[in-house]
């Protein structure tokens, strides 16, 4: 409890049984190399090391505040690193913006806020980055949007405003929006987080299916079901640093460091 | 405790008692139509009680009550006018030069104050050190001064630091600069000018017609037209174009000294420079804040959400930022143009014959203290509605729509 961790949300366990199909590449699409990162005098990040390959799914858990959030944030460049390298589909981040922008055109991340644009309709706001961005013909953007709700569930509210909906469907709307730039990676900041119990599942459903069709995924949560049954790595992380990375399955069972213990103790008791 | 929950308003259970009887006096909506008449009592008892008083102290000193006057030569000059006026104009003449000063400042004044304002509101934002700190300084400088003391202030540096017109300073070849106010070289009024104003007015037609066309194009094709470049060729060819066609005009009116002042050539003077300086920066301050408020109002998440799809900057401010922040701006702005128009009545302080001035000497010489003043009122009455008329249109026509989140 202390580390912020909501006991409802480790009982929630995704309805689809999650074979997982499609075997990860062996291109490197993403890769951070010892980088660091200060908040002023606070060190955030120390020392990260992390691939990820074309197709992995990984799964990023810890207690609040061990800088799982700002490592993703890093890697579109929401938040600047001082050292390091962070390598995007072989374009490494500096302060040049065509690249910050060419990277975040192919990622696509989804916020733990959803983050809509509420002056907008759901299909505007799916339209906007591929119209704006990836120059699309209204036409074609408004298909790919149509889509992408039909994935997600709720084509009927196109042309609803994001406060109409619920929190569930709000977050998912945010999934296709960022899915309708055709991202090769997505990123996910504590995307069920702000949700209600009953909304969690429905938002993990899509996240799923994406999974199972070889997304490459970064996912920061603390839903443990949900990394069980699709991650292909777990990644643990406390006070800014990567404490143990392994499978799912390995990680579980048979954590290797007394951290990791400790905070599995401490969700799994409830 | 049956007495307990009919006095609540329950449904009345079967067999509970009766609700308990109280007072008519005790019932919401009795004392809400009370309070409602005893508030409409008071207000006419006061209005009448002040219009009885005029009407019986007006008699009593045989003053003549009306309109009439307005017909009346005015015989005082005033210092300039936006239309033809002499002193042997009637007073209603007078009074409507008087207005039209004061639109001419006003409108001037919302527009300048807009495009500072929303510099420096942000300016304040920047990430740049000096800019927000040059900002800052600026902001609380102007809204911190009383805005006659800084009519005062320009007025002073006008008429005491600059000098007289035979020492006039000449920056550019024509352009003088002195006590009397700025005077410039104007062009001779011939059909080439019309033209070329006729022009203006065309090229801003068709550039909004070439913006509609690049949004359709852009839904079409997703590739946006450029509107810029030949926006600003229209700008600048369809007038020279125009002006040729109309005679290529080219005799200028060019100021030059004729005893102790100017002849020739348009002018500023140095009361309307003092007051439109005045309003403008003190006013620009206050929407600096409204501006620097309504882009804080707009949570940071957007702008991420934004910048994670893709969109560069400009497009962010544009498309997501600034749509959210005007339904924050839109209302105190409104204000704030009303107390610019209003302000503009201190005008009289420095000299400018706007309507309160030409209305303050319509009254000393005629008496008609009531009439004048009903005039003032229902004249600032009529701008203000007109300019909250407007702006509430625009509130509602970029309100969010479909609820709040």
């Amino acid at each position: 409890m202390s580390n912020g961790i909501e006991p409802t949300q480790t009982t929630v366990e995704p309805s689809v049984d999650a074979p997982k199909t499609p075997a990860m590449g062996e291109e490197v699409v993403i890769r951070l190399d010892n980088v660091n990162k200060w908040f002023g005098h606070f060190h955030v990040l120390k020392d990260i090391n992390l691939d990820v390959r074309r197709g992995e799914r990984v799964v990023v858990c810890g207690p609040s505040g061990s800088g799982k959030s700002t490592v993703i944030r890093c890697i579109n460049r929401l938040e600047e690193h001082q050292q390091g390298d962070i390598i995007v589909n072989g374009v490494t981040l500096t302060n040049d913006v065509k690249a910050i922008e060419a990277i975040r055109k192919d990622v696509g991340m989804v916020f733990q806020s959803f983050n809509l644009f509420p002056h907008l309709t759901v299909l505007e706001n799916l339209i906007l980055g591929p119209i704006w961005v990836n120059k699309t013909p209204r036409k074609e953007a408004v298909d790919t949007a149509m889509y992408y709700l039909e994935r997600v569930k709720i084509p009927e509210q196109a042309s609803k405003y994001p406060g109409q909906l619920s929190g569930g469907q709000q977050q998912r709307v945010a999934i296709a929006r960022s899915l309708c730039m055709k991202p090769s990676i997505m990123l996910f900041d504590e995307p069920t987080s702000a949700l209600d119990p009953e909304m969690i599942k429905e938002v993990l459903d899509v996240m799923v299916e994406l999974a199972q069709e070889g997304m490459t995924m970064i996912c920061v949560t603390h839903e443990m079901g949900f990394a069980r049954s699709v991650a292909d790595t777990v990644v643990f992380m406390a006070d800014g640093q990567i404490v143990e990375k392994n499978s799912p399955k390995e990680l579980f069972a048979n954590p290797q460091e007394e951290r990791t213990r400790q905070f599995l103790s401490q969700i799994i008791q409830h | 405790m049956a007495d307990h929950s009919s006095a609540r308003g329950a449904p009345a259970a079967k067999g509970s008692a009766p609700p308990r009887k109280t007072s008519f006096l005790n019932d919401q909506r009795v004392r809400g139509v009370l309070y409602q008449i005893l508030t409409i009592g008071a207000v006419v008892a006061v209005g009448w009680y002040l219009v009885h008083n005029t009407l019986t102290n007006l008699a009593a000193r045989d003053i003549a009550t009306g309109f009439g006057f307005l017909d009346r030569e005015a015989g005082f000059d005033i210092s300039e006018s936006v239309i033809e006026y002499s002193p042997a104009d009637t007073y209603g003449r007078v009074l409507l030069a008087g207005l039209l000063n004061t639109l001419k400042v006003s409108i001037i004044g919302i527009v300048l104050a807009t495009l500072i304002g929303t510099i420096i509101g942000i300016a304040r934002l920047s990430n740049n050190w000096l800019v927000a700190k040059l900002s800052s300084v600026y902001v609380e400088a102007m809204r911190n001064v009383p805005l006659l003391l800084q009519l005062f202030f320009w007025y002073a540096i006008i008429g005491v630091a600059l000098p007289h017109p035979r020492e006039a300073l000449e920056p550019v070849e024509g352009w003088f600069l002195s006590n009397r106010g700025f005077r410039f070289p104007y062009p001779v009024w011939e059909t080439g000018w019309t033209l070329a104003v006729i022009g203006l007015v065309l090229a801003a037609v068709i550039t909004w017609w070439l913006n509609k066309r690049a949004a359709r194009i852009q839904g079409e094709t997703g590739r946006r037209p450029n509107v810029l470049i030949p926006g600003i060729a229209l700008f600048i060819g369809l007038p020279v174009i125009l002006w040729a066609l109309g005679g290529a005009p080219t005799a200028i009116d060019v100021p030059e000294m004729a005893g102790f002042n100017f002849r020739g050539g348009a002018s500023v003077s140095p009361e309307f420079a003092a007051l439109l300086l005045g309003l403008t920066l003190y006013t620009a301050a206050f929407i600096a804040e409204i501006v620097r408020g309504g882009i804080l109002s707009v949570h940071y998440g957007q702008t991420e959400a934004a910048v994670a799809l893709g969109l560069k900057r400009g497009l962010v401010m544009r498309l997501v930022l600034l749509p959210q922040a005007l339904r924050v701006i839109i209302p105190p702005l409104t204000s704030q143009y009303l107390n610019l128009t209003k302000n503009s009545s201190l005008a009289i302080a420095i000299g400018y014959p706007d309507l309160v001035a030409t209305a303050n000497t319509s009254i000393n010489q005629t008496g008609q203290a009531v009439e004048g003043v009903a005039i003032i009122m229902a004249t600032y009455l009529t701008v203000s509605l007109s300019i909250s008329a407007f702006m509430n249109w625009y509130n509602s026509y970029i309100a969010l729509r479909g609820g709040r989140s």
